[in-house]
């Protein structure tokens, strides 16, 4: 049944403009056409997009904004400033380092934009330190089609290391199961017949962790609670905490959600013996949230470590990080969050060492699974070519006072059944010119 | 010859049908030309082009407004993630398993947006407004309330088979993408237009424009109303799954309440019920971020500034255009070439086709 006494439908033309105008429009941002090669696809393994003799281009995307950003968003920065810092010296192999680094917002669906244009658009060598495992997560599939060397991803996650799934991916800290394994052993031993319950964000992070407690306390938590990042209201959690009469929360957390945590306890009149994963401890971050109230909150707070621990101004690591700090990154407030980029550039700048002169991303991805760098980690790293996990231990830290400190062994463990090792290797000395010899 | 080929020109189906394997045969070309990122921005602008369209019918045809648009996407993406690792647990590939889930992702958010629109059709104005800007807020956080199912804010991965091997083995995975994007872009395009011209879409206006009229008319404006409701949802359910194959994972942060409401204005930048208007907002929502960031780059700014400049330039730009469009060009961007266009010596445009006495209508 048509309508004679319409005239023609401007709207019927939607087809052909739609076609014409994504010409138009592509064609005013594409400079760059597929003419010249290495686009998705056609990248094997002796291919070196964005290296030249004296330069190297790598990507990664971090949170600078939302609900993961405060403190994460200092890791980029103390990244570069590792990278310039070197740079002025000449760089790796006479190549200086760029790190273009965009923002996520802690949103997947940002993250895979903004990997496909680092990957795609800026033809980056590889990823280095991309941060978030539900962010990172949503990329593995199109870092793996495109063999982008996808170096010491910034999340504990096991996902990481599934070398004959991704073959391109990394980790660098330990994981988390790692982490909850020797947590859980310092619970068994330290609070013995206390009533453990976990407070974990609702994805791998908290699962990780969890069950990484369980194997070595032996039994299963009394209450396990979670939370998503973008919900901020977690008094039901810490409501439920309290009616299940936990008496030690292991918090697998960012530090948004430590802070929250503490805070929220501390309202309804819930006191627990916190025992708080790596990521969601740091000192200065949680002040950042709690302010004045920080002391207090997060007194006799249990915690770990896989670095040296950034008040420890005797390290000679925690020196160098310090200096580089203070030159290169306008002096921000030294904290975690700084020495583990200053630590993830290191690891990388050894990758690029050991890579040697001819880089591509084979040599580069051969160099990583060869594995054999030191420092400044407390314990050595599990790379092989069967295995693409990072730090393979940590050493439990006690604050008191506000101020962290080591104790007990350095272990190392694996994230299955394996047991706790003590670990007793003297720590690698800090390179006086801070670059990897 | 010559009355036979005006009188299928007539045939609005004939034409939509012509004009929308055009598109395609010029999509394809164009796919071929650029780069693979912008082959991958193209399939974000097919993923939106289907929702804003859908969009446009409901708000600028039939009068409702949706603040809630996003979680429809994510009921459709949802589906397809669920469908599709179904699917690849199974071991089933083949060409015709994506579509089954698209089609899937397409009748369950349909019967969503019924649901809704049962609702929807006894609210009016700021009422109807907060309903569905509750459905966008609540929807997605039903991911973490059953975090099980849905793996709360990690999303779900959305597996699918690679390029047809016919393609070659350097057909990269962004075009394969682009082309089921675009595809369902141009599908949802010709269903609406059709609609559109039918008896439909002549109801669905008739209620906007005048329910008492309408209902003196012998329509049921309630029914109208769900089932504009129900095709705007549908359509946002294919926009949904086919935005879940471009992002390889459907998680509640890429369908949040700043979607929805992007695709909301980009409707009113575009042209409110307008088809096409929908596509240009498609167009500024996707390219107008990276092309503000491109000049900022040229700019040679210290990298703080550039970088707050790269976080809020676009959606100041944007903010910025969503004012001057409602000020000076209620119309959108659609109303603004319509005008122009009269001025262009279009003789087929100005003039009116002559009318034929060859039987119009049977």
């Amino acid at each position: 049944m048509t309508n004679p006494l319409r005239r023609r439908h401007p709207a019927v033309a939607i087809a052909v403009t739609l076609a014409a105008v994504t010409a138009l429009a592509a064609c005013g941002s594409s400079k760059k056409s597929t003419s010249g090669g290495g686009g998705g696809g056609s990248t094997g393994d002796s291919s070196a997009p964005g290296v030249t003799a004296t330069s190297v281009l790598i990507g990664t995307t971090q949170p600078l904004t939302g609900p993961a950003a405060p403190g994460y968003s200092k890791i980029s920065a103390a990244m570069t400033a590792y990278f310039n810092y070197a740079n002025a010296q000449g760089g790796i192999n006479g190549r200086k380092v760029t790190l273009k680094v965009l923002d996520d917002g802690y949103n997947p669906a940002t993250t895979a934009t903004d990997t496909r244009q680092l990957v795609l658009q800026d033809k980056v060598f590889a990823l280095l330190g991309a941060l978030g495992t539900p962010t990172h997560t949503a990329v593995l599939d199109f870092i793996k089609t495109n063999k982008v060397p996808d170096l010491f991803v910034a999340s504990g996650s096991r996902s990481w290391n599934q070398p004959d799934k991704y073959p391109t991916t990394f980790g660098w800290q330990p994981n988390y199961t790692i982490e909850g394994k020797i947590l859980g052993d310092y619970i068994k031993k330290t609070f013995a017949g206390k009533k453990v319950c976990s407070f974990a964000q609702g994805d791998d992070f908290g699962t990780d962790g969890v069950a990484g407690v369980e194997k070595t306390l032996g039994a299963s938590l009394a209450s396990k609670q979670t939370y998503t990042p973008t919900n901020t209201n977690v008094a039901p959690q810490i409501g439920a905490l309290k009616a299940a009469g936990c008496q030690v929360v292991v918090s697998f957390t960012i530090p948004g959600f430590t802070a929250l945590e503490v805070g929220t306890a501390a309202k309804i009149g819930f006191k627990a013996q916190y025992v708080v994963s790596n990521v969601g401890s740091d000192i200065t971050t949680l002040t950042g949230y709690l302010k004045d109230l920080t002391k207090p909150l997060i007194e006799g707070m249990v915690s770990d470590t896989y670095l040296p621990i950034p008040s420890d101004t005797s390290n000679d690591w925690i020196q160098l990080f310090q200096k580089v700090n203070k030159d290169y990154n306008n002096n921000a407030a030294f904290d975690g969050n700084v020495t583990y980029g200053m630590g993830v550039a290191y690891t990388f700048l050894q990758a690029l060492q050991a890579a040697g002169n001819d880089l591509t991303r084979g040599s580069l991805l051969a160099a990583v699974e060869k594995g054999g760098f030191k420092g400044p980690g407390l314990v050595p790293f599990q790379f092989s070519s069967s295995n693409h996990s990072g730090y393979a231990g940590v050493q439990v830290v006690t604050i008191k006072g506000g101020v962290a400190s080591t104790t007990g062994s350095i272990y190392t463990t694996d994230d299955g059944d394996g047991p706790l090792t003590a670990y007793n290797g003297t720590p690698t000395p800090a390179p006086a010119n801070g670059l990897p010899s | 010859m010559n009355a036979a080929v005006g009188a299928l020109w007539r045939s609005t189906l004939f034409r939509h049908l012509l004009l929308t394997l055009v598109g395609a045969a010029l999509l394809v070309l164009l796919t071929q030309q650029v780069s693979t990122f912008h082959d991958y921005e193209l399939a974000e602008v097919g993923a939106f082009v289907c929702v804003t369209a859908g969009l446009t019918v409901l708000t600028g045809l039939n009068g409702q407004i949706s603040l809630g648009h996003a979680a429809l996407m994510a009921v459709g993406g949802y589906t397809v993630a669920l469908l599709q690792q179904q699917f690849s647990d199974q071991g089933t590939t083949g060409i015709w398993v994506l579509p089954l889930s698209l089609v899937g992702g397409v009748v369950v958010t349909g019967a969503t947006g019924a649901a809704v629109g049962v609702a929807a059709a006894r609210l009016r104005g700021p009422y109807l407004a907060g309903a569905t800007l509750a459905l966008g807020v609540a929807l997605p956080s039903l991911t973490s309330r059953f975090s099980g199912t849905f793996k709360g804010d990690q999303g779900l991965s959305v597996p699918f088979d690679p390029p047809p091997s016919q393609l070659g083995d350097t057909f990269p995975v962004e075009r394969w993408q682009a082309w089921i994007a675009l595809s369902a872009a141009l599908c949802v395009l010709f269903l609406l237009a059709n609609l559109n011209r039918s008896a439909i879409g002549r109801h669905f206006r008739a209620v906007r424009d005048d329910e008492i009229a309408a209902q003196l008319a012998g329509l049921s404006v309630a029914r109208t109303q769900v089932l504009a409701f129900t095709v705007s949802a549908a359509a946002a359910g294919l926009g949904g799954g086919v935005y879940a194959v471009y992002l390889q994972t459907a998680s509640p942060g890429s369908f949040s309440l700043a979607l929805s409401l992007t695709l909301l204005s980009a409707v009113v930048i575009g042209g409110l019920g307008s088809l096409t208007g929908a596509v240009w907002g498609s167009l500024i929502v996707v390219f107008l971020g990276s092309v503000l960031q491109s000049w900022v780059d040229k700019l040679g700014l210290s990298p703080t500034s550039a970088q707050k400049l790269h976080d809020n330039l676009p959606n100041a730009v944007y903010g910025l255009l969503l004012i001057v469009a409602m000020l000076a060009v209620p119309g959108g961007i659609q109303s603004v070439l319509r005008r122009l266009a009269r001025f262009l010596p279009l003789p087929r445009r100005s003039a009116p086709p002559p009318r034929s006495p060859a039987p119009a209508a049977q």
